[in-house]
C-alpha cells in the first residue's frame, strides 16, 4: 500500500515543565522538564494503518496526542495535506478537527456517564453539523449497526455495557463525523484477550469498508505486528525504526527493535530462551542521556553512541533506523 | 506421575456474599516440586480468588471449602498459628501491583527485615546481611544504600523485585505469583520472568503462576490450567494444550492472539463477553459463546474428564474440539 502521503510529522518536539521551586529557579539552572518528544519524524500514507509501538514513558500517547492537536508541539511541526496544524484556524481547524478521529484508551473515562449513547452520538453529529436534525436518529442507528451494537443500546447510559461494547460507542462516535484518519490510543489494551480479538476484527473491517487511515498506538508488539502495514518503534521520545511490518519484525535493524521483539513472550512453547532480552531500565525522561538515548542499556553500545544521536537513515525500501551501527541486523549478517 | 505433589488443592470452592456468587467452583489441581503452573483466564474467571484462597487471604464475606493439602495439613482447617508458619515461610506470594501491595511509609529494609523475623532465627546482624542477599538475588544493585530507600523511589519493575525479594526471605518452597507482570512492560516482564525462572532452578521451588497471557504461560510454564467462570475447563502440558486444545474455550483464547504469518486477517473471535458472576449461564457456562454447543450444553455442567495422565478437560464435544485443530 503506497497512498500519497497524508500527514507529516517533521522533528516534533513536546516538553511537559515540571514545577520548580525557588531555590531551584534562583540557582540559574535550566527549568526541569519531561522530555516527551524529541524530535520526531514520521509520514502517514492514506489508506495504511501505521502502528506505533513502545514501551510506557516513550512518548507514542503524546506524539498520538499532537497528531490530533490535543497538544500543540514545542518544536518541529506536523503537516496534513500541505499545511501546518498549528496555524489553522476557525472554519479550516473544525474541519480538520473532523476528518482526523481520536479514539482513546480507556473505556471507562471517555465517554460521559450522565449521557446516553444517543446524545454521545448526536452530540459529535450536531457539532460539525454531519446531518440535518430529521436525519440525526437514523444516522445514530447506522453507527450503532457500523460497530456491530444493538439499535436499543442508544437509549442506554454507557455504564451499562461491557468494556468492550464501550470501546466500540467510542468507535462509533469517532467515526460519526466520518473522519479520513482514526487515531486509536491502545484501543485494546484494557480489554480481555476473547474481547481484544472482536474488536481488533471490527477495526480490521471498518478500514477496508470506509478506507481509513490508522495510527494504531498499543504496547502489544504482536497486535501491533497483526494489524499494520508499516510499524515505528519508539524508545524515550524519538522514533527509533521504522518500516514495513514484516521486514521491521523478520529482520530488525535497531538493538532496541530487537531487544522489544526477544522480550515479547512467543506463543510457541518449543520456542522459549532463558536469556534476558534487555538489561536495565527506561531512563528518566526529565534528564536524557547524551548520545544515543539507547545507549544505556544496549549491548553493542560504543564510544559514539555516548557522545553522538544517530538519526534515521534508509536501511532497505522504505526501512529507517537510528543507529551508529549501520550494519546491525542486516539479514547476511546476523548472528 | 510418580512424584508426589507439593501442593494438591481438592474441590476448593469460594463463595462471596453470603453464598449467592461462586467465584471458584470446585477447583482441583496440584504442584509438583519444582513445577510452574501456570492459571490462565480472562478477569473474573476465578484465577486470584483461587490462590488467594489457598493462601485464606479472602475478605470477611468470603467463605472456602475443599481441601489444600501442603505438606501433611489442611491449610485451610489449620490454626491460626500454624497458618502464620506457613503463610510467607514455606508458601509465600507475589501480588500484581507493587506499589499498593508495598507499604509506602516504610522503608524496604524494614519491609524485608519484618519476613525475616517472622520466618528466620536470624539476629540483628545476620538479617541485614541476609536482605543484602536478598536484594542482590533479586538483581537490584546498590543493595546497601536502596535497603534504606521507600518504595516510591524505586519503578515499577524494581519495585516488583521488592516484592519478590520480601516473598524469597523466608526460604519458601511454592511461591504464589499473581500477575507479577501485568503491570510491567514488556522488556521489565521478560526480566521478571526470567527471574523467576532461575529462582525456581536455584532454590528449587514450586511456583503457580497466575496470568492471562497466554504468551506468558507459553514462554514460562510447565502445565497450565485453563479457568472459566470459576472452574477449571482444562490442564495439561503446556506444549500438549498449545498444540491440541480439547475445550471450545482454549482453543477459542489461543486464537484470539495475534500470532505471526496471519497479518491482517480476522482473528479467531469469541463472541460475547465472560459472563458476570450473578449471571453464569446453567450447564456449561461457557456455552453461550461456544461454536461447538449442543444440546447437553445447555443442561449439564461438564466435568473434568481426564484424556490421558495430567491432561483433562471439561467439555461434551472435546472430539469435535480436537478435530478442529489448534490455531497457532
Amino acid at each position: 500500500m503506497t497512498g500519497e502521503v497524508l500527514i507529516t510529522a517533521e522533528n516534533v518536539g513536546k516538553r511537559f515543565p515540571l514545577r520548580q521551586g525557588v531555590l531551584h529557579r534562583l540557582s540559574g539552572q535550566p527549568a526541569p522538564a519531561v522530555h516527551a518528544l524529541n524530535g520526531v519524524s514520521l509520514e502517514i500514507r492514506r489508506g495504511e494503518t501505521l502502528g506505533i509501538v513502545g514501551e510506557s514513558g516513550c512518548g507514542k500517547s503524546t506524539l498520538a496526542r499532537c497528531l490530533v492537536r490535543l497538544h500543540d508541539c514545542d518544536a518541529g511541526r506536523i503537516v496534513f495535506e500541505g499545511q501546518d496544524i498549528a496555524l489553522l484556524q476557525g472554519k479550516v481547524r473544525r474541519a480538520f478537527n473532523r476528518r482526523v478521529q481520536m479514539i482513546f484508551q480507556d473505556p471507562y473515562s471517555s465517554l460521559n456517564p450522565r449521557m446516553k449513547v444517543r446524545g454521545i452520538l448526536g452530540e459529535a453529529l450536531g457539532v460539525h453539523k454531519m446531518r440535518p436534525a430529521a436525519g440525526i436518529p437514523g444516522r445514530i442507528e447506522e453507527l450503532l449497526a457500523l460497530v456491530r451494537l444493538n439499535p436499543d443500546a442508544a437509549d442506554r447510559y454507557p455504564h451499562e455495557f461491557s468494556g468492550g461494547q464501550r470501546q466500540r460507542i467510542g468507535i462509533a462516535r469517532a467515526l460519526a463525523v466520518e473522519p479520513e484518519v482514526l487515531v486509536a490510543d491502545e484501543l485494546v489494551s484494557a480489554l480481555d484477550v476473547s474481547v481484544q480479538a472482536q474488536v481488533v476484527n471490527l477495526l480490521l473491517d471498518l478500514q477496508e469498508r470506509l478506507h481509513l487511515t490508522v495510527v494504531f498506538v498499543a504496547h502489544d508488539l504482536r497486535l501491533v505486528r497483526h494489524i499494520s502495514h508499516r510499524v515505528a518503534v519508539m524508545y524515550l521520545g524519538k522514533v527509533v525504526e521504522i518500516g514495513p511490518t514484516e521486514a521491521l519484525f523478520s529482520a530488525p535493524r535497531h538493538p532496541y527493535t530487537r531487544a522489544l521483539l526477544d522480550a515479547a513472550p512467543e506463543l510457541d512453547p518449543a520456542r522459549r530462551s532463558r536469556k534476558v532480552a534487555a538489561r536495565g531500565e527506561l531512563p528518566s525522561p526529565i534528564n536524557l542521556p547524551q548520545g544515543c538515548l539507547f545507549h544505556t542499556r544496549c549491548p553493542h553500545a560504543f564510544d559514539r553512541c555516548r557522545t553522538e544521536r544517530p538519526e534515521l537513515s534508509p536501511r532497505g525500501t522504505g526501512h529507517l533506523a537510528a543507529c551508529h551501527l549501520a550494519d546491525f541486523g542486516k539479514p547476511e549478517t546476523r548472528t | 506421575m510418580t512424584q508426589a505433589p507439593a501442593l494438591e488443592v481438592r474441590n476448593l470452592t469460594t463463595t462471596f456474599a453470603g453464598g449467592r456468587l461462586t467465584a471458584v467452583n470446585d477447583v482441583s489441581f496440584t504442584v509438583l516440586p519444582g513445577e510452574v503452573l501456570g492459571l490462565v483466564g480472562e478477569s473474573g474467571s476465578g484465577k486470584s480468588v483461587t490462590l488467594r484462597s489457598i493462601m485464606r487471604l479472602l475478605p470477611a464475606s468470603g467463605a472456602v471449602s475443599g481441601h489444600v493439602r501442603w505438606q501433611g495439613r489442611d491449610i485451610l482447617t489449620m490454626s491460626d498459628a500454624d497458618l502464620r508458619g506457613v503463610r510467607g515461610g514455606q508458601i509465600s506470594m507475589i501480588f500484581q501491583e507493587p506499589m499498593t501491595a508495598l507499604n509506602p511509609v516504610l522503608p524496604v529494609f524494614t519491609q524485608i527485615e519484618e519476613n525475616l523475623k517472622a520466618h528466620t532465627d536470624l539476629d540483628r546482624a545476620a538479617r541485614a546481611a541476609r536482605a543484602r542477599d536478598l536484594m542482590d538475588l533479586v538483581g537490584i544493585p546498590d543493595a546497601a544504600r536502596r535497603l534504606k530507600e521507600y518504595p516510591h523511589q524505586f519503578s515499577g519493575g524494581m519495585r516488583q523485585r521488592v516484592m519478590i525479594a520480601i516473598a524469597l526471605a523466608g526460604n519458601p518452597t511454592l511461591l504464589l505469583a499473581d500477575e507479577p507482570t501485568t503491570a510491567l512492560d514488556v522488556t521489565i516482564q521478560d526480566q521478571i520472568l526470567k527471574l523467576i525462572l532461575d529462582l525456581r532452578d536455584e532454590l528449587s521451588m514450586s511456583v503457580v503462576l497466575v496470568t492471562h497471557d497466554l504468551g506468558v504461560v507459553a514462554a514460562t510454564c510447565d502445565r497450565i490450567a485453563v479457568m472459566y467462570a470459576g472452574r477449571i475447563v482444562e490442564t495439561g502440558t503446556v506444549r500438549d494444550v498449545f498444540a491440541q486444545p480439547a475445550h471450545a474455550y482454549t482453543r477459542g483464547l489461543l486464537g484470539s492472539v495475534p500470532h505471526a504469518g496471519t497479518e491482517r486477517s480476522m482473528l479467531l473471535s469469541i463472541e460475547g463477553t465472560p459472563p458476570p458472576l450473578d449471571r453464569i449461564p446453567a450447564g456449561c457456562a461457557f456455552n453461550p459463546r461456544c461454536d461447538f454447543a449442543t444440546g447437553p450444553c445447555r443442561a449439564r455442567v461438564p466435568v473434568l474428564e481426564d484424556l490421558a495422565p495430567g491432561r483433562s478437560v471439561a467439555c461434551f464435544n472435546r472430539t469435535a474440539v480436537t478435530a478442529a485443530g489448534s490455531p497457532v
